[in-house]
């Protein structure tokens, strides 16, 4: 087995609590710049306040000798249930998906676990954000972007609604699930129960309309729903509908759908998006990356798909980021972008998808994404290529905090090494 | 889309080495796994590797493949997958020891290409995990394209699967099952179905024994009835045929060692075994091996305490340890990248993160005299990665079987083409006629 290299890990393992420090000899990957090899990174309080070879280390700083070693902005995850989800098969551990079709109110923040051990397992390799997506119904509420470290739900916060989650009525007559069973149901009936519902999804837009008429001139008595109130920033085209489509027809349906009813869209978890690659790019239209951990969709599909998935976005000129979906994945989720950067992806875009590009997508790229004065000191210290598994991620900073690396895993690890 | 049209669409071009050829790829580094790295030539001679090194002259006749400074490696063993069956549990009774996989094998499931196209040459395809004692399960070559009779492993010792935890316990096998309530509901219970069942085959293997003494000695005696559920259950205490159990906790991992020691036969292996580092030097002890996911976990409740470092540190108990994907529940595709996994959990050296995938579960199987590494005299099951295999960024570029080229990344791609092309020309059919011709006025 490889020897552990513990330098620079027991130099930083020294700060104990938030304090102004520099990082010296450390090789910076911006993101939203090219690399700066032998620099050093200065932190003040929960911000970056400078970076470049010749940074000058303000008096009273911490300095880190952190020679050889590389600086990366902490990676977003941007569609995760992390801390909505503890054990999949065990109910009472599940809170993504509530009752009802439509639930614009309900916000995940509020939800999320800040004691899930699933939060430092998802650090361990490099996330440091995660948008936290609800699923239940069509419109299953907002989504929030936490930060994956703090005491409270309010201290994780970033901002509480990033997006609306949505999922239109599904055409699809055969069912797939995870594991071995297909179920399929007659077309005809497919048919008239989507036409059904996606005259239901109409109508709820319709009202969430008159609401928003009758809140602008109130009326004696005007009561306010917050069922409908919650729409109001997504009809004013503020807070994006994030609808997750996989499937041609599903997708066909999302772009008709923003278009109809002239909201902000971004497009999550799509899989058979070539025949859109034109219009989505023309119209801007961000993309949320499917879970690259799946089979291919269909029996004769590419034997790449859907792992070619983001270098064909990308060279469409189409902005993206990458989503875990499901409560496993998000440590997985540099491992996906290296899995994408094999499917033809450049290496710099799989990083920025990972960073910078999401950042953009949620409207908080002025405060996380990248190693740029004035952000938040949310970073990463490894020893080489974040992407690849034989590298080692040292130590992460969150706010300007050093966030520990350990986990329930970790632990284990070490527990059990001593029986051995 | 049709499996049988799939099939044919895939066909080789004749460009690629013929079945049985002899080829000498050069200008590799070649991972042997077991004999370090020798950066040369590998020769393919009746199918299996007659030679490696520095240089190999090209014998009359040979067909030569240019590595072009890609790496080679030898074909990935799944010791644990669900690839090419029809059916995967018989899952009303708990003891149904006798069905087997080899009755069911389907060698036009898409997987097998799928996982071909990943490196993967041979996967123990198993019974399901819904009872106690599953069915017997089938060793096979990812010979796509080849009949069921022709992917068998033929040579390879034969196996049963069995199940303990939690969906052995869930009432009728599972959600996909009936509702029917059937006994076990608690671990207790699944100590004593392996229990019961052995005491069985104890008693039908003395009378059977009893049988053949009795006839030797000239005696007139009626045979005794064939027990097909029994037959299997004497093989596995007779040391005939390999026990693949399916577990996740540590109690019930050592439940299953000592009920196996209780009744004189041996673990082959630990699936998933989730929780083995917990008693890794109990199973060292018994001789088990491991054959475990990368980093799946918190799926159930069993599965909480499960960590990527399982690996390596059952490795470093000294366990005979492989990595699995239960496909499709993990794929194929990524099992190297699951190996690769285990340089950040776990810090392993190349060799040994290869070995979980490559020899190690060849070992488990009993097969490792065929496969597992490149050695001269195996069979020639090889992969070639433009990187390195442990790269994320490589990509598998032709897969041999028994030296002939089963996948190749370039044919691959060309006919992706024709493919769509064929798919669009279907779905035109698909389309209703245009209603016929009205007069205006008529209606």
């Amino acid at each position: 087995m490889r020897r552990l290299i513990t330098a620079a890990a027991f130099a930083v393992a020294t700060i104990a609590h938030a304090e102004n420090f520099a990082l010296r000899g450390v090789t910076i990957h911006p993101i939203s710049a090219a690399e700066m090899p032998n620099a050093v990174l200065v932190v003040t309080g929960d911000r970056i306040a400078d970076f470049g070879p010749k940074a000058a280390i303000p008096k009273g700083h911490k300095v880190i000798e952190a020679k050889g070693l590389h600086i990366y902005p902490g990676m977003i995850d941007s569609a995760s249930v992390l801390g909505l989800s503890e054990i999949g098969s065990v109910r009472e551990t599940q809170d993504i998906a509530e009752l009802g079709d439509f639930n614009p109110q309900l916000r995940t923040m509020v939800a999320v676990n800040p004691g899930s051990e699933h939060i430092p397992v998802s650090r361990a390799n490099g996330i440091t954000s995660s948008v936290v997506v609800p699923a239940g119904g069509f419109i299953g509420g907002q989504a929030s972007i936490m930060h994956l470290d703090g005491w409270t739900w309010e201290e994780m916060t970033v901002s509480p609604s990033a997006a609306m989650q949505m999922r239109l009525p599904s055409q699809e007559a055969t069912v797939t699930g995870r594991g071995l069973g297909t179920g399929r149901r007659p077309f005809a009936e497919v048919k008239r129960r989507y036409e059904e519902q996606m005259q239901q999804v109409r109508l709820f837009f319709e009202q969430a309309r008159a609401y928003q008429a009758r809140k602008a001139n109130p009326v004696l008595g005007f009561k306010p729903e917050l069922r409908l109130e919650a729409m109001i920033p997504v009809l004013e085209g503020k807070t994006p509908l994030m609808i997750v489509a996989a499937k041609e027809r599903a997708i066909r349906d999302a772009l008709a759908f923003a278009e109809r009813e002239k909201v902000k869209l971004v497009l999550a978890g799509v899989r058979e998006v070539d025949p859109f690659l034109e219009e989505i790019a023309r119209k801007k239209i961000p993309v949320i990356l499917p879970d690259l951990y799946q089979v291919p969709l269909e029996e004769d599909a590419s034997i790449d798909e859907p792992l070619d998935l983001p270098a064909k976005l990308a060279n469409a000129g189409i902005q993206f980021a990458f989503g875990s979906y499901n409560i496993e994945r998000p440590r997985n989720l540099p491992f996906q972008a290296a899995n994408a950067v094999g499917n033809g992806l450049s290496h710099d875009a799989a990083m920025k998808a990972l960073t910078l590009g999401a950042a953009e997508i949620w409207g908080i790229a002025d405060r996380l994404g990248s190693i740029d004065k004035g952000k938040f000191a949310d970073f990463i210290l490894t020893d080489g290529d974040p992407l690849e598994p034989k590298t080692q991620i040292r130590q992460m900073w969150i706010l300007g905090k050093p966030v520990s690396l350990e986990n329930r895993h970790t632990k284990l690890y070490e527990q059990y090494k001593k029986r051995l | 889309m049709n499996r049988r049209l799939f099939l044919s669409t895939l066909a080789f071009a004749p460009a690629l080495p013929a079945a049985g050829e002899t080829i000498l790829i050069k200008n590799a580094k070649i991972l042997t796994v077991t004999k370090g790295r020798i950066d040369g030539s590998l020769l393919i001679r009746d199918g299996k590797i007659a030679e490696i090194g520095a240089t190999v002259m090209a014998p009359a006749g040979a067909v030569t493949v240019d590595a072009a400074g890609g790496f080679l490696m030898p074909g990935i063993v799944d010791c644990h997958a669900h690839v090419g069956a029809d059916a995967i549990n018989e899952g009303t009774i708990s003891v149904s020891s006798m069905v087997r996989i080899e009755d069911v094998l389907a060698p036009d499931d898409i997987q097998i290409y799928r996982g071909l196209a990943a490196g993967v040459t041979t996967s123990n395809v198993l019974h399901g995990s819904a009872n106690t004692i599953g069915g017997q399960c089938s060793v096979v070559k990812m010979r796509w394209g080849k009949t069921a009779t022709q992917m068998v492993f033929a040579g390879a010792k034969p196996g049963i699967k069995f199940a303990l935890g939690e969906n052995v316990k869930r009432a009728g096998g599972g959600t996909n099952f009936s509702a029917t309530l059937r006994y076990p509901a608690t671990r207790m219970g699944v100590e004593d179905v392996v229990r019961e069942a052995f005491n069985d085959a104890r008693a039908y293997q003395r009378q059977r024994d009893e049988y053949q003494t009795r006839l030797a000695k000239g005696e007139r005696v009626l045979p005794p009835r064939r027990d097909f559920k029994l037959e299997p259950l004497v093989e596995v205490l007779e040391g005939k045929r390999l026990v693949h159990a399916h577990c996740y906790r540590s109690d019930e991992i050592l439940m299953l060692l000592r009920a196996a020691e209780e009744f004189g036969f041996k673990i082959r292996t630990l699936q998933h075994g989730l929780e083995a580092y917990k008693v890794a030097k109990e199973i060292a002890k018994h001789g088990a091996g491991v054959s475990t996911f990368s980093d799946s976990w918190s799926y159930k409740l069993e599965a909480y305490d499960a960590i990527p470092y399982n690996a390596a540190l059952c490795m470093k108990a000294g366990v005979l340890t492989s990595l699995n994907t239960d496909a499709p529940v993990t794929q194929q595709r990524h099992l190297l990248q699951d190996a690769a996994k285990t340089q950040r959990y776990g810090q392993l050296t190349d060799d040994e993160a290869l070995s979980l995938v490559t020899i190690n579960p060849a070992k488990q199987l009993m097969i490792e005299d065929r496969v597992g590494s490149l050695e001269v005299g195996k069979d020639a099951d090889i992969v070639l990665t433009d990187k390195h295999p442990l790269s994320l960024y490589a990509k598998v570029q032709k897969v041999f079987v028994d030296g002939e080229v089963y996948f190749d990344r370039e044919q691959d791609i060309r006919e992706r083409s024709l493919r769509s092309a064929r798919r669009k020309a279907l779905s035109e059919k698909l389309k209703p006629a245009p209603p016929p011709a009205q007069k205006k006025g008529a209606r």
